[in-house]
């Protein structure tokens, strides 16, 4: 078991999100980054899905009332086990009464910790992602504070710790680019913007607001202009929906988002980048860039080629080195 | 403006490799939305579709996983669409006391004002129809109703919200709905009702489903 000490209420508990659940108005919910989370479990032995903790603020620290081994990926900030420092993307072995403190860095938002079995908490329609809107799932169905106290669900489950994988932004190549390039798929409503819109739109790069979460990211830059102001009628929409409000500056639709909308819907960012985006701190800079379907798909199809086998080394050490 | 009253047929389109959107055709209305409860009942028998979503007059169908042509699922959608089947649904009418303006309804007057009514004219339309439940979207339980007087249409606010509270009664454009519980919105709040609309550990966990009726009873005004 783990007790918080130090958090902001932004820390959440998330698996890879609820499905089934939209035509009730509920929403995904999930990890923000869930190459991570996947990467996390598998360090530690776990299924895909176990719920993780997800942290966007920081310091966050955490006291094991027990030993209990542990993962933390997602970002690069400092992982100090009392006054030892890990190195990121790690499992280790905490013994009871050890603190695990996290610290932020300045260029990845989130970080995940992982605990044997994933965290312990009820699986509410279908999910243990926490759904803030509704307030349910997750711990409590709201956000961690100082004093929670948080179980593994399998506390016993051996296996080898001190290893660690390379992080996606390394292994993907995408951690090189000053302004990170997310693909977009255009969508219903891209041509009702005018041609100067649409090329700012590409153009330009566009600042991260600090009024961006889990429920979207607003974005600041020379406003898209429609040819005629619309009112779409109420539609499912998913997260990576790019809307347009009449103010001209886009809405990115993120994990929490709800799963409706109707504003006009200038491009949808594909799957494959969601982690990507959900990485990128406020405040820092995006562009978009254009890509077709059948690209979207192959980017999809490449994602979970890599996941897959990253997931496979990281079973492949589990065995041989246990 | 609507576009949708303008088109002839169907419109469909993608959103990214995970969803399709299906949008009906003509004047927003319950003939239209039987097709759609209809066209989402076809659709759960297809192969490779994880969700069926209606809403205004649209449907979205979320993907198991990307198809490798969505324009066979789309002419597959339209032949269906064409055979004109619609789908009868007789639910529960609810009465909801509704308190109108004040601290809870910041924006009735805006509402009179772009609709060049009075606030007691606006309250009047509002609280005369029976609205029935079209689809749930935005979030857990909230209810998006079919047949709001078009005399007090609102577009939408040029900037959303952050936050408006649970029980909000409020008007977007042609629709009005009340929200089921504090989040973002960028709807015009008018007033504020009690009602519970979600309860994750019931099944199903919301009170109200497509085919049942809301009315709203003014049982109070502030100015």
């Amino acid at each position: 078991m783990i007790v918080i000490e130090k958090t902001t209420p932004l820390s959440s508990v998330q698996d890879l999100g609820r499905a089934g659940g939209l035509h009730y108005g509920v929403g995904t919910a999930g990890a923000m980054d869930p190459l991570a989370l996947q990467l996390g479990n598998a360090l530690l032995g776990n299924a895909p899905n176990a719920a993780a903790i997800e942290i966007p603020l920081f310091p966050v620290q955490v006291r094991f009332t027990d030993d209990c081994c542990f993962a933390v990926t997602g970002h690069d900030g400092r992982v100090m086990l009392d006054d030892v420092m890990l190195p990121f993307w790690w499992s280790a072995q905490a013994r009871k009464g050890q603190r695990l403190t996290l610290h932020a860095s300045s260029r990845i938002t989130r970080a995940y910790l992982h605990l044997p079995g994933g965290i312990d908490v009820p699986e509410v329609l279908g999910s243990r992602s926490t759904q803030l809107r509704g307030e349910f799932g997750g711990f409590q169905g709201r956000g961690l504070h100082s004093g929670d106290r948080l179980r593994a669900a399998a506390p016993q489950q051996g296996g080898p710790v001190g290893f660690g994988i390379m992080p996606p932004w390394s292994a993907l190549g995408v951690a090189n680019t000053p302004v990170p390039m997310i693909r977009v798929l255009p969508a219903a409503e891209y041509d009702i913007f005018t041609e100067v819109s649409c090329r700012a739109f590409w153009h330009q790069a566009w600042h991260i607001t600090p009024q961006s979460n889990r429920y979207g990211y607003r974005l600041s830059g020379e406003p898209l202009i429609a040819k005629v102001p619309l009112e779409m009628r109420s539609h499912g929409i998913v997260p990576g929906v790019i809307q347009v409000p009449h103010n001209g500056q886009p809405i990115i639709q993120m994990r929490d988002a709800q799963p409706s909308g109707g504003y006009p819907k200038l491009g949808t960012v594909i799957d494959a980048d969601m982690w990507l985006l959900g990485q990128i701190p406020v405040g820092s800079q995006v562009r978009f860039i254009q890509v077709s379907y059948q690209q979207a798909r192959e980017a999809g199809r490449q994602q979970l080629a890599y996941l897959q086998n990253a997931i496979a080394q990281i079973a492949c050490h589990r065995r041989y080195a246990g | 403006m609507d576009l949708a009253q303008q088109w002839e047929k169907p419109q469909l389109s993608l959103l990214g490799t995970r969803a399709l959107l299906f949008e009906a055709p003509g004047p927003l209305g319950l003939e239209n939305q039987q097709r759609i409860w209809a066209l989402a009942e076809y659709a759960d028998g297809l192969p490779g579709l994880a969700e069926s979503v209606p809403g205004m007059n649209n449907l979205m169908l979320v993907f198991a996983t990307p198809p490798e042509e969505p324009e066979q699922l789309f002419t597959q959608l339209l032949s269906q669409w064409r055979l004109n089947q619609r789908k009868t649904l007789r639910g529960k009418t609810v009465e909801l006391s509704v308190h109108y303006g004040g601290e809870f309804g910041p924006h009735l007057r805006d509402v009179a004002e772009h609709s060049g009514l009075s606030v007691s004219e606006v309250i009047a339309r509002h609280s005369a129809p029976l609205y029935p439940v079209y689809a749930l979207g935005s979030h857990p339980g909230y209810c998006y109703l079919g047949n709001m007087d078009p005399r007090i249409a609102t577009p939408r606010r040029q900037t959303p919200l952050i936050s408006i509270p649970g029980g909000a009664v409020s008007i977007g454009g042609l629709q009005t709905g009340v929200s089921a519980s504090a989040g973002p919105s960028g709807w015009n709040t008018i007033g504020h009702t009690d009602f519970i609309f979600f309860d994750a550990c019931a099944r199903p966990p919301v009170t109200l489903l497509p085919g049942d009726n809301i009315v709203f009873n003014a049982v109070g005004v502030s100015a």
